[in-house]
């Protein structure tokens, strides 16, 4: 019997289990895949936005200041990549004026800091590489850019290491009230628990549904990137958005904590909620677009394209409440832009619920920091050489794009919510990230994971469950 | 700080044969950086034969070619490191290099020869839309899978891109066990050897499809079909030729690109075309006593060809060490141009005065050409004109001009090569 059962490892259940994880309550993150991370997540433009986007008085726009205003202390407390980098919303002609006039006085009604217009000569002073056509834009300081697996990686660990429990390869199939609580039936079997976070993502309708008469849907609306190699990687040094429209926050062009520039996303509703495919016309799009706001983008430094899925809920709003008609189970659905840049405050948000409905008592020793992992990079020449004599795997490279060598893999899949995949080792070292996109490094990882993991190459997957690398062996046909 | 005369980053078929020719040219201090667990680079899972007809009239397995260079580093006793990764080289020549016993150390080389090799174009580089499942692997992940590890990557194939390592996997994975359904072309031509067609294609019956490419991939968590269909003549996908195929595994060969990360890092000029340094006669880059060969430089079909090429940078490199090579700025420069028909050339530039008696131009020809003829002209004069029945953007072309004739006309400037029709 657990106190509070989470359904989804994303960034915002485990924000959620983060926050919760300050009280005194037997907490199980339930996620259905092999690992943290996993969808709406681990594909997004990974923007901390400033807040100026979302309507005046709105839930998103509330936590998304808030958010932005946490992020920074976060990012030191737990160890991972955030840059405020600062934020531009381009306007081409005069007529638009109004429009980024409007993005301002919202920015302002929402509590964002430091807002300014800027007209052509100082928006292009700042990025030189910005369209002859610019003619103003809005340029918000507090916007940054942070890693969205590291984020999200973060706060689970840290969830993990004040007692939180995690269960992958669970996904929730029905769920029953109980006379005090729920019984979730998974396809691991039966738990039960007093109350229930739903952050299932795409999936957070279906939960929903499962408890409540009051029908939810979300809609998947794809978003398609192209990252570029990192010689790139400095073309634009803020993020650039064109002015937004129905859909979303439009084309960006950003450069990432890693150094690469990535531009993206399209926005297109999809029927299909695992639809993470990209299309030409999708990718034409992207690169289209993206020029329209920068000049002469290196298109042809591309390295790889993807696609994220965004649940959005038709109110255009986060939904985190408790359900009306389900007491004890507490929505945290409709999480799409700008969910990254929220999540601290929708974990705090989620725990400030629990803890009053539940009368939460604080632990006395609550671990507020997590260390991230070795990076030899930001050592010093003999303080890596002390590494490498203490552990030479640090002074073998495994991927040799990024320099990852493999102390940094063995460390990703030994540490509690360890990687037990190519993908999952992707996702935490940058391993086969770079420019020759796991060409070199692919074998070599898999032989790692395999020989940490005892078992064959055979069994070992891209991203867990059915994606097998390996179809068998040499003329085992014959 | 250890200092060397000659280092050496690569102990591919290109690094081994730079340092044999330095060391016969006299040179003792010499140092190969490999990251690799072993000398020979890429040859050693080329188990395929076809190696050595021009450099030991003999045909060999990638390893067998490799080995032959292996046995004289041993032999001459020229010193190598391997798993030892090459971080960064600086402009003055200090290399800054790291493996599991030394920790990270650095040394001080007189002359350093790039040979760090080139790698396979990924399909982000292409951007080929669909899903991102397991099963998609480059031809050359594929090769290390089943040649060196002895695991098949799927069952059903599809190939995209008709490059040699393409085409030899073809054959590779129809003879452990899988089939290969096909082999798509963006090109109205192939970008491999004929040979390699009429051997890996035609003899298994796998069908190439020229003019196709890969327009989506299939399969949430392992490829289950891709969608081919013809392009035009701009490389466009055409409505209503889409064809699907089910299968289990992509693999790519899409293109080399030479691996310049440290070159560009020490400051080393790059050509656009060949992605690779730009050098003169001497195989020299930009930087004066750093060398570039092999595949670094630009890609090449036949490793005999990267042996020869090296070996001269190994000479050159030697001559440099010793004083023995004119200061560039003191000998006047003729410029190679790339005329009608030709993509590049390597070298770029020539010093007369610093070549050998006879110097190798290589390059490669923009399309399919049939009974051209390849053209040199010194300014005006046409020096050579040389009859090809048939040349492709797939193989390489040279083309040999002589110290002799170079120097007999000290005002001209300007070597031209070009295809001219009959």
């Amino acid at each position: 019997m657990y106190d509070i059962i989470i359904i989804g490892a994303g960034v915002s259940g485990a924000a959620a289990a983060r926050e919760l994880s300050r009280y005194q309550a037997k907490i199980c993150v339930l996620e259905k895949e092999e690992d943290v991370c996993c969808g709406t997540s681990k594909a997004n433009s990974a923007i901390v936005h400033a807040g100026y986007d979302a309507a005046a008085g709105s839930l998103k726009a509330k936590l998304n200041v808030r958010g932005n205003e946490l992020m920074g202390r976060l990012s030191e407390e737990l160890d991972f990549p955030f840059q405020r980098i600062g934020s531009l919303v381009l306007c081409f002609q005069e007529a638009d004026l109004p429009k980024l006039q409007a993005l301002y006085q919202r920015g302002i009604e929402n509590g964002v800091p430091k807002l300014r217009i800027l007209d052509r000569e100082e928006t292009l002073r700042l990025e030189p590489n910005l369209s002859e056509d610019t003619f103003a834009s809005l340029y918000a300081p507090t916007a940054g850019i942070v890693c969205p697996f590291e984020l999200n990686l973060a706060l689970a660990e840290n969830a993990y290491a004040n007692g939180t429990k995690f269960q992958f390869h669970t996904e929730v199939q029905s769920i029953e009230r109980l006379e005090k609580g729920y019984l979730l039936h998974t396809s691991r079997g039966e738990l039960r628990t007093r109350y229930v976070v739903n952050a299932a993502g795409l999936y957070g309708d279906e939960i929903h549904n499962m408890v409540s008469q009051k029908k939810l849907k979300l809609t998947a609306r794809r978003g398609e990137y192209c990252l570029l190699d990192k010689t790139a990687g400095t073309h634009v040094r803020r993020t650039i958005f064109p002015l937004p429209d129905k859909m979303g926050k439009g084309i960006l062009v950003t450069p990432t904590v890693h150094g690469n520039l990535l531009l993206g996303p399209t926005a297109v509703n999809t029927e299909d909620k695992e639809g993470v495919n990209t299309t030409l016309e999708g990718l034409a799009l992207v690169s289209e677009r993206a020029a329209r706001s920068v000049k002469n983008l290196p298109v042809r430094q591309v390295i790889t394209s993807f696609a994220g899925l965004r649940a959005h809920e038709e109110g255009d709003d986060f939904i985190i409440e408790e359900v009306s008609d389900a007491k004890g189970f507490f929505d945290c659905i409709g999480i799409e832009s700008p969910g990254i840049a929220s999540c601290p405050a929708i974990g705090e948000r989620v725990a400030a619920l629990l803890q009053k409905e539940m009368d939460l008592k604080k632990k006395d020793h609550f671990i507020s920091a997590r260390k991230g992992r070795l990076n030899p990079n930001a050592l010093s020449f003999a303080e890596r050489n002390a590494l490498i004599r203490k552990q030479p795997a640090y002074g073998n490279i495994i991927c040799r794009c990024e320099m990852i060598s493999e102390g940094e893999i063995l460390e990703a899949v030994r540490r509690p919510l360890g990687a037990k995949s190519l993908d999952g080792v992707k996702r935490r070292t940058r391993s086969g990230m770079g420019r020759c996109q796991g060409g070199f490094c692919s074998p070599k990882v898999m032989e790692i994971l395999a020989r940490e993991q005892q078992t064959g190459l055979q069994e070992i997957t891209k991203s867990g469950g059915s994606s097998k690398l390996l179809a068998g062996t040499n003329k085992d046909a014959f | 700080m250890k200092n060397y005369d000659i280092v050496i980053i690569g102990g591919g078929p290109a690094g081994l044969a730079a340092a044999i020719s330095a060391r016969e040219s006299k040179i003792e201090s010499i140092l190969i950086l490999e990251r690799d667990r072993e000398l020979g680079g890429i040859l050693n899972q080329c188990i395929h034969n076809g190696f050595g007809l021009h450099t030991f009239q003999e045909e060999l397995t990638g390893p067998e070619y490799a080995d032959r260079f292996i046995c004289q580093v041993e032999e001459k006793n020229i010193a190598y490191k391997l798993n030892t990764i090459v971080l960064d080289i600086t402009s003055e020549k200090v290399i800054t290099a790291m493996n599991r016993e030394e920790g990270l150390f650095q040394t001080q080389a007189k002359a350093v020869i790039l040979a760090m090799g080139c790698r396979e174009r990924p399909r982000g580089a292409l951007n080929i839309p669909g899903y991102r499942p397991a099963g998609i692997y480059s031809a050359g992940t594929a090769q290390r899978l089943v040649n060196m590890e002895g695991c098949l990557p799927g069952r059903e194939v599809v190939i995209l891109g008709s490059g040699d390592i393409g085409l030899i996997m073809a054959r590779r994975l129809t003879l452990e066990g899988a089939k290969v359904q096909a082999v798509a072309e963006l090109m109205p031509y192939s970008g491999g050897l004929k040979r390699n067609i009429v051997q890996c294609l035609n003899d298994y019956d796998i069908p190439l499809k020229l003019s196709h490419t890969v327009i989506d991939i299939q399969g949430k968590k392992r490829v289950e079909g891709v969608t081919l269909a013809a392009v035009d003549a701009q490389g466009k996908p055409i409505p209503g030729t889409e064809e699907h195929y089910a299968c289990d595994t992509l693999l790519l060969s899409v293109g080399l690109i030479p691996e310049n990360e440290l070159s560009r890092g020490m400051g080393v000029e790059l050509n656009s075309v060949t992605s690779g340094p730009k050098v003169d006669e001497s195989l020299e880059t930009s930087l004066e006593g750093v060398f570039a060969c092999g595949n670094v430089l630009h890609v090449h079909d036949l490793v005999d060809f990267v042996s020869a090429e090296s070996a001269a940078a190994g000479r050159n490199a030697a001559a440099y060490v010793k004083g023995e090579l004119p200061g560039r700025a003191s000998v006047k420069k003729l410029f190679l141009r790339h005329g009608e028909g030709v993509r590049y050339t390597v070298p770029e530039t020539i010093c007369p005065e610093r070549m050998d008696e006879e110097l190798t131009v290589r390059f490669r020809v923009s399309r399919v050409y049939q009974s051209c003829y390849i053209s040199a002209y010194f300014d005006h004069e046409r020096i050579r004109h040389k009859k090809r029945q048939i040349m492709a953007p797939g193989e390489m072309e040279d083309i040999k001009l002589t110290k002799e004739e170079l120097l007999k006309y000290p005002d001209r400037k300007q070597i031209t090569i070009m295809i001219e029709e009959g």
